[in-house]
């Protein structure tokens, strides 16, 4: 099954009711798949006039309590940024796919990884942050899909599957696992109608009194300390005795985990440690994985985002070193072997 | 088992379809297995390529850049990729379409005429399966009854009788 068909069905199997977007390159075919679909299983699939509407349909949506989703590459979330901040802000929970392509501006349709900073840090204004999972194959992609609806009802906020072209894009088998439907209640919040039954439930992202507002964004962020906590999540390969450690998430990881092989083969000890969430970052894991390394080395597609986080998560207290291919070249396990070679060329 | 596979060609040649056979042909066979188109604005007579990979192991790249089979389907894939393949690699070219002879002495090269013989044998778009049939000769991947299981996954219902058409292209590609 194809990555972006797979991300698409699973949102469906986890109890998405409402799909909003836009068409863009490389994600389209979960916009299809949905469109095939949606309406038979009791949903709504539903073409926006542009990114800007799909994402506050979201937010019309998640409002009444029900999982909605929206799905874009690279410059199409950038569109989305200020509906995801007014979702952020009015604590709403939804699951937002970006099938990132190369940029900046309306770049190019080929996979890139340079919305990393833009996921995990300033997707638009304001304090927030959003869960960010990064699939590394098309059975994680179903995999976190599940999750992140789990997880955005759990703590009331949007969670994001960052992926990219190569795995939007490649097929692979998957196995769909039996969903374990937890009921969230959403029955304190949810603006559903009410028909005079209750009180009325309001949704809003507007404080004009500073300590109100300042009061609504240091209970958020009391949310976050928990979820940095609780919610990481990354694989460790090889690292044990891991004197180069090789740092990567989503498809690159595929690449470094060849080049790593490769490395073993020829004697160099080397590792990787791959984030499954990217916000928040493992960073007690990438220091139980890195314990045994005197050289780090991060790569990805972009001139070097993720890298930030390796340096913060260990105090600068080793050498971090990068390799990055941008604007939609895919690094090769080949690339990346020289790199590591380089790295460990006297030992 | 381990083949990192890459077939080029024009669009419209069927070089995805192709791939996909062979990824299919896989998972009924319980390997590993990737397939990446590239996915580029490819139109009918532009170039397409897609990688497919299939293994014992788990698939790490699912890139192929160095491929141990190679299928060319016009003459600028064979151009840009013939010099990638791996050493003890094979090449598969169809040799109505492409002109050129590969020069390396350190890969096996495959000829086939299956343009020529997609017409003499009436099989309209047939090329690309009749080059995989002389892949599947040649390497052993797959025997035809699990070709023709893949076959029955992938091709619609209303398209059934396009399974007798392709295996016989299967067929006429391993008698080469």
């Amino acid at each position: 099954m194809k990555g972006n068909e797979a991300l698409a069905e699973a949102a469906m199997r986890a109890g998405c009711k409402c799909f909003f977007g836009y068409p863009i390159t490389p994600q389209t075919e979960l916009a299809a798949y949905m469109a095939k679909r949606m309406n038979k299983n009791g949903g709504v699939f539903l073409q926006a006039e542009s990114e800007i509407a799909a994402i506050n349909m979201v937010l019309g949506a998640a409002s009444t309590g029900v999982r909605a989703m929206t799905s874009s590459s690279s410059p199409g979330i950038s569109l989305k940024s200020e509906g995801i901040s007014y979702i952020a802000g009015s604590d709403l929970p939804c699951v937002i796919i970006n099938v990132e392509r190369g940029g900046p501006g309306l770049g190019g349709i080929q996979p890139s990884q340079a919305d990393y900073w833009q996921a995990t840090k300033g997707l638009a204004h304001g304090d927030f942050h959003l869960l960010v999972y990064a699939p590394a194959s098309v059975q994680e992609m179903v995999d976190m899909v599940i999750k992140a609806f789990d997880k955005a009802d759990t703590y009331r906020m949007p969670a994001m599957i960052l992926a990219d072209g190569l795995l939007g894009q490649m097929m692979e088998p998957v196995t769909f696992p039996e969903i374990e439907q937890k009921t969230h209640d959403k029955s304190s919040w949810a603006a559903n109608g009410h028909k005079g039954q209750r009180e009325h439930h309001i949704i809003n992202s507007l404080y004009l009194t500073p300590e109100e507002l300042e009061r609504t964004v240091v209970e958020r962020f009391a949310k976050y300390d928990t979820i940095k906590q609780t919610e990481t999540d990354a694989e460790l390969y090889m690292t044990e005795d891991a004197d180069i450690l090789v740092c990567a998430f989503g498809a690159t990881a595929r690449v470094v985990k060849s080049a790593v092989n490769e490395a073993r083969e020829m004697g160099i000890k080397a590792g990787m440690f791959r984030p499954k969430t990217v916000w928040p970052f493992p960073v007690n894991e990438l220091q139980e994985a890195s314990k045994n390394a005197s050289q780090i080395l991060s790569v990805e597609m972009s001139m070097g985002q993720m890298i930030d986080d390796i340096k913060l998560a260990l105090n600068c207290s080793k050498p971090v070193e990068f390799f990055g291919r941008t604007g939609g070249v895919i690094p090769t396990p080949a690339e990346v072997l020289a790199k590591i070679k380089a790295m460990g060329g006297n030992k | 088992m381990n083949y990192n596979i890459l077939l080029a060609g024009f669009g419209g040649q069927g070089v995805l379809f192709a791939g996909k056979l062979l990824a299919y042909c896989a998972l009924i066979s319980e390997k590993e297995i990737s397939w990446l188109p590239s996915y580029g604005p490819e139109m009918r007579g532009g170039t397409c390529n897609c990688s497919v990979c299939i293994s014992d192991e788990p698939i790490g790249s699912p890139l192929v850049t160095e491929p141990n089979v190679f299928v060319a389907l016009n003459q600028p894939s064979f151009d840009k990729f013939i010099g990638k393949v791996k050493e003890g690699g094979k090449a598969f070219v169809d040799s109505t379409l492409v002109e050129t002879k590969c020069d390396r002495t350190d890969i096996e090269c495959f000829y086939v005429p299956a343009t020529q013989l997609e017409a003499d044998n009436d099989l309209p778009k047939g090329a690309n399966i009749i080059l995989l049939g002389k892949v599947l000769q040649e390497t052993g991947m797959f025997t035809d009854e699990v070709i023709r299981k893949a076959l029955e996954k992938i091709v619609p219902p209303a398209k059934a009788f396009l399974i007798d058409n392709n295996l016989r292209a299967i067929g006429i590609g391993r008698a080469q």
